[in-house]
Order: C-alpha cells, then structure tokens, then sequence
C-alpha cells in the first residue's frame, strides 16, 4: 500500500489515517475494498471451519446444533457480503477506470461512503454472537417462521442488510455512471473490456435486486415489531411469499456474484493464450441474456412448496435455459485456447481451474434445475455441493485469478510464481477433497445445516473435513504472498507484466501513478480487445 | 454540462430505478395475492356460497368423493383440536354437515383463528363453504372446549380423476390478543 503513495503526484496527498477514512481516489478505495473482503473470507472461513469440525464425525462434539446452524447463516452472510461481493466491488474500483481511460470514478465522494459504510454494517453482523439467543439459526436466506425467532440480535441482522445492500448498490450506482459517462474517447462499447462490460451488466442487476432483499428484510422486520401479517399465516399471511420475494432477489444475486468472474476469465484467457477472445460480441450478449434469465428463474429454489404444474414447467425451462448462453461462454473460452500459445502462471492456471469446476458446477445445477428430480435434492447436501462449485471454484478462484493477474499491476511486484503454483495445486485439489463428497452425501439423503447425521454418511463426511481443513490453511499461503508482493520483495514489474496483455491498464506503469488518466488516452483497434 | 453535472444526472436516475424496485418489492405482496387467485394456489379460489345457492345444486348420485380432514395447531397454542370424524365419503352436490372440537387446555383465554388448506391446489375452486369456524375468531377460556361446524358442498364440476380432497386447518393465536411476554423474547438454547 505504501508503494502506490510513493509514485504520488508532487503536491501529495493525505498520508496515514485520513488518507484511508478520506480518500477518494479509485485505487485506494479498491484496495480498502480489496482488504476488506480478504479479512472477511478469512472470518468467514473460520465459520466455515467450525461447521466442518463439528461434522468430521457424527455426534456432537464442539458446538451445540443451535451455535452449529448460526455458523452456517453467519458463514453464509459473511461470505456472500463480506467477501465475494466486496472484493468485485474493490476489483472494479481499482480496474474498471483505468481500463476505460477515465481519471477516477465518476462520484468519489459517494465511492468513499459505499465503502465506509461496510465495516459499520459487519461490526453489527458479527456482534450479534455477543446477544442473548445469539445470530439466526435460519441460514442466510433468512426463512420466516424460523427467522422470526431470532432473539434481540434481529434488528441488528436486519439493519446490518439493509447497510450492505446500500453500499452495494452506491457502488453499482457508481461503476454504472462511470462506464457510461466516463470513457476515453475512442473507447466504444464493441472496444470495452469484457471485465468492464461483465460490470456494467452486474451494475443493473445489484440495482435491480439489492432493492428487493431490502424490500424483503423490511418486512420480516415490520412482522416482528410492528405486528404486520406479511407472512404470518395467523394474520393472513403467507411464508411462501418471503421465499417468492427473497429469490426474486436471490437468483440475480447469484449471477452478481459469477458475472464479474466470467469477465475476469474473459480478460486472464486471452493474456495467457496469445490471442485475441474469442467471440467478443457473442461473450457480451451472453452477458446480457443471463442477467435477463435472472430475472425469472427464481422459483427453482422452491419446486417443493406446492407450485402449480405450469408454474414447475415454466421455472424449469427458463432455468435450463440459462445453459446456454452460458454453454456459448465456456465455448469461447477454450475456442480463445485453441492453437493459442499457451503458458501457465498463476492466475491462467486459476482461469482454467475455474473453466472446469465451474462447469462442474453448472452440470449439477442443470441436474436440481430440473423439478421432478429436484424433489429428490432439495435441502440436501447436493445443494450445498452445488452452490460450492459455483460459488468457491467459480466466484472465488476467479478472484484469486484476478488478484494474481492484478497484483503485479497494484504493486509494482511480482509475487512468487513458486508459491503461486504452490497454493493453486493444494487449493485446487483440497477443494475437489471437500466439496465432492457431498455431492454423493446429497445424493444419498444427507440434510443441508444439520450438525449430527446418521453413521451411513460417517466416511464422506469426514474426507470432506479434511479438504476444508487443508484448503482453508492453504489460503495463508496466499495471504503469505501477497504481503510479501505489496512489501516490495518481489522482482519489480515492468508496465507490460504479461507478455500476451493487453489493454489500457497495461500501459501504465507498474504501480500506476495515483492519478492516471488526467489526459485521456486515444483507443484504437490495436489497443482493443484485450 | 460539467462532466460532474452530467454524472450526478445520471447517478440520481440510477437511484430513482433503486427507489423503485423497493416500491416493487411492495407490490410483489398484492401481486402474490392475484398469483395466487390465477393458479388456486393458498385456497383463494375457495368460494363461501350462500345457503340459498347451495341447495339449488344438484347432486350426482353416481359418484363419490371422499373428504379428509386435518386438523393442526401452530407452534406454542395450547390447543387440542380435532375432527370429529377423519374422514367422509360425499356425492358432489350433497350438503354435508360435520363438526371440529378445539379445547384450550392452557391456562390463559385465547383468540384463535384457523387458516384451511385444500389439496389438491385443483379442487379449491370446486369445494364451497357455506358456514364454517374459520369465518371468525374463536375465543376460548381457559379449559373451555367447543364444538364448531363445517358445511360445505363438494361441486358436481369437480374434475373427473379428483376422488379424493384433503381438507386441512391449522389453528393461530390471533396476534394482538396475546396476554403473555412477547414471543421470541425467550428462546430456547
């Protein structure tokens, strides 16, 4: 951090303190963002630990089934919030101007209080373990009745959301005007980088969605304190409505978090296979198809609460419909491989671990998107196998990809290509240890958020809690080298970094200059595509 | 326009969709509501008739449709409740007349009101009520037990392959009446 303020502009800036509290600067603002998701995925991991520890064997032997399930909702809402989402925002702040031309973002004023806003919001979440009764025992999709029951910690959650979802959808608020209105002229939509238009799409949707979960919480709240009947059946309410309008949020949000990693893929592909991607035009109408599939999918996280047959019909073909413009992605990605001339770093073995598992992923989310079988998966532990997959060698590998691509460019360094290596190899083969067993676990009846379980699950599990054990401790590694890049003990990096690169963040220097842009620069074809 | 200008324009027309998706997240509760009617999901098609308009029906002799009925309290409501019978074989068009018995056998009096359940989702729309408990609140007193009616008629218009309904109510505390600590105040560890 300190080597971005040394490379200042001559009439310097805050140094300290107030330069963080105050900034205003997109690159430090990314890096707050950046840190701040990197602390969160280590508390969140820690959850994550607990809750496998606990299921090494069946029994109970650390914690009790009500501590075992408020693990599950905190690791779940920490992770999601905390972690992936941040971490995008700050990939984005840090990225998306100086991959547009523009001098910063387009209100960085409101850029600082999107970020300020998180750590107020995950001091109240994580203090909820301090309260009487203690977090929810729902899990983070926050079901009434069994929400409702949390005790004097529900305010707390509930504000905490509504905190989280603002600050993500100022940040959205923020990259979406910036792309708009903030590119360097010759910087048209068919030459904008797809990491910038995986963004903007995702942009849209926290715009459109974050609202709903705010509309949502709202009215858990209002249920709770203000004797409102919105799902109180004794009022004339209806639960099922709480998950109508939680996955009507609930499904975009999954793509919030996967559309910025299929940018990111978009971007580290090409670098490491010499050629321009594949498929410019058809990547960002995939983009756009998804998003808009987003929107009406969201009842395939509820086939078993008794829809009508057209309704299971119509869920179920707009869900697999999904796969194809996502079958177009994976497509280009490795027609963008094809007789390119490939090397391995870092983040293109990340990008490539993330094509594959993330596909594994995708089969098994065709598999639950189909209703009649789905009655069999349903709150199993093949949803949590799923959900992983997309989630921690989708969502996550991409941001370690892109940090491994990045960091370089952010700190004038190179991190350990060795222990790069390394710590892909152990995560990507512990992380296969830990959450493919539990496809089989689902497949044969295990429950989701259970802390004890029948013997016949004993020997998956405890395989499982081994891959959680090693990939957790694995992440120090990385931890270990990034610290080691952002103190300068790496060789220094040369603006180009990558030999295949390209694109306008790699005609800074590296790190860039804590203004960048003043004068904007002239695209042309050359420079396009990266 | 300053290129500042410009941006905070934008910005505030952003913020104005944001605005507006929470308003919609309101609107999702009356639209569920339609949802609901459309596709006679939660029962809103069960129709209450007026006796009058009952016996005008007529009653096909040459089939039968068996009624079952259950019966639940919600969570902590110390209530027994029952049907009298399980269940009953019905032609479609007939009146029928049966009786479900709630006894509090709690120590506080309690406003209870029962919300119903019809399945299949299909046949809400062909089983009539024509006086039943769940119209109103039930008051009980303490160690109070009552008797309370149902009648209903199952339509001819019945679709053909439904030859069983299962009718089921689950009984509430009426929030607002309650007399003791707040719920939720004491959770079980």
């Amino acid at each position: 951090m300190a080597e971005i303020a040394l490379h200042g502009e001559e009439h310097g800036h805050p140094t300290g303190l107030t330069r963080w509290l105050f900034t205003t600067n997109h690159k430090d603002i990314g890096t707050l963002y950046l840190c701040f998701s990197l602390l969160m995925f280590f508390i969140g991991g820690s959850f994550a630990l607990v809750v496998r520890a606990e299921l090494f064997q069946p029994g109970l032997q650390f914690v009790s089934a009500t501590t075992f399930t408020q693990m599950t909702t905190l690791h779940a809402l920490v992770m999601i919030f905390g972690a992936i989402m941040p971490s995008f925002v700050g990939l984005a702040n840090w990225m998306v101007p100086i991959m547009i031309g523009a001098p910063d973002m387009a209100l960085p004023r409101l850029n600082n209080w999107s970020f300020w806003i998180l750590p107020f919001a995950f001091v109240m979440l994580l203090s909820t373990w301090a309260m009487p009764g203690g977090p929810p025992t729902s899990g983070w999709t926050l079901y009434p009745p069994n929400s409702l029951q949390t005790g004097m910690a529900f305010p707390f959650v509930i504000f905490a959301i509504h905190l989280m979802g603002i600050s993500s959808v100022m940040g959205a608020i923020n990259i979406v005007t910036t792309i708009f209105n903030m590119r360097a002229p010759g910087m048209t939509w068919s030459r904008l980088p797809l990491f910038v238009w995986s963004w903007l799409i995702t942009g849209f949707l926290l715009i459109g969605a974050m609202p709903v979960l705010a509309g949502a919480v709202t009215m858990l709240l209002t249920d709770k304190y203000f004797g409102t009947s919105f799902f109180s059946a004794a009022g004339g309410g209806d639960p099922v409505m709480f998950q109508h309008v939680f996955w009507f949020f609930g499904h975009p949000e999954v793509y919030i978090m996967i559309l910025p990693a299929f940018g990111i893929v978009s971007q580290i592909v090409p670098t490491f296979s010499r050629k321009p991607l594949f498929g410019y035009h058809s990547m960002v109408y995939a983009i756009c198809a998804i998003a808009f599939l987003s929107f009406v999918v969201w009842a395939h996280h509820m086939f078993t609460v008794g829809m009508p047959l057209a309704g299971e019909l119509f869920f179920m073909y707009s869900t697999i419909l999904i796969a194809v413009p996502t079958g177009v992605k994976v497509f280009n990605w490795i027609a963008t491989m094809w007789r390119g001339s490939l090397t391995f770093e870092t983040p293109m073995l990340w990008a490539l671990a993330f094509i594959v598992l993330f596909t594994i992923g995708g089969f098994s989310g065709l598999m639950l998107g189909l209703a009649p079988v789905d009655f069999q998966y349903q709150d199993t532990y093949f949803v949590v196998a799923h959900f992983h997959y997309v989630l921690v060698t989708g969502a996550l590998f991409a941001i370690v990809a892109a940090v491994y691509y990045w960091l370089p460019k952010w700190t004038g360094h190179m991190y350990d290509e060795r222990l790069g290596k390394i710590h892909f190899w152990i995560s990507a083969i512990f992380v296969n240890v830990l959450f493919f067993p539990q496809h089989f676990l689902g497949l044969a009846g295990m429950p989701r958020r259970i802390p004890d379980y029948a013997v016949q699950y004993a020997e998956w599990n405890m395989i499982s809690s081994i891959g959680a054990f090693v990939f957790g401790f694995a992440q120090l590694l990385f931890l270990y080298n990034l610290i080691r890049a952002v103190r300068g003990r790496g060789p220094r990096a040369t603006a180009q970094v990558w030999e295949g690169a390209h694109g306008l963040e790699w005609t800074l220097p590296s790190p860039p200059p804590y203004h960048s842009f003043t004068e904007p620069p002239k695209i042309d074809d050359a420079q396009a595509h990266s | 326009m300053t290129p500042a200008a410009d941006n905070r324009r934008f910005a505030r027309k952003l913020a104005i969709v944001a605005l507006a998706m929470i308003a919609f997240s309101f609107l999702l509760v009356p639209l569920y509501r339609v949802y609901c009617v459309v596709t006679g999901s939660n029962d809103a098609t069960v129709r209450r008739i007026a006796y009058g308009d009952a016996v005008k029906q007529q009653v096909d002799t040459s089939r039968w449709v068996t009624v079952e009925f259950v019966a639940t309290t919600s969570g902590t409501l110390p209530w027994e409740f029952r049907p009298e019978t399980p269940r009953l074989k019905v032609h479609p068009g007939d009146m029928v007349l049966t009786r479900f018995r709630a006894r509090n056998i709690g120590n506080r009096a309690i406003v209870g009101q029962a919300t119903f359940n019809i399945t299949p989702g299909e046949a809400a729309g062909h089983f009539h009520k024509i006086e039943c408990f769940c119209f109103s609140h039930q008051p009980l007193g303490p160690g109070e037990a009552k008797d309370m009616p149902l009648q209903f008629q199952v339509d001819p218009k019945l679709p053909a392959d439904i030859s069983t309904l299962t009718l089921a109510y689950t009984f509430f505390e009426v929030p607002g009446t309650q007399t003791d600590d707040e719920p939720g105040a004491s959770k079980p560890a």
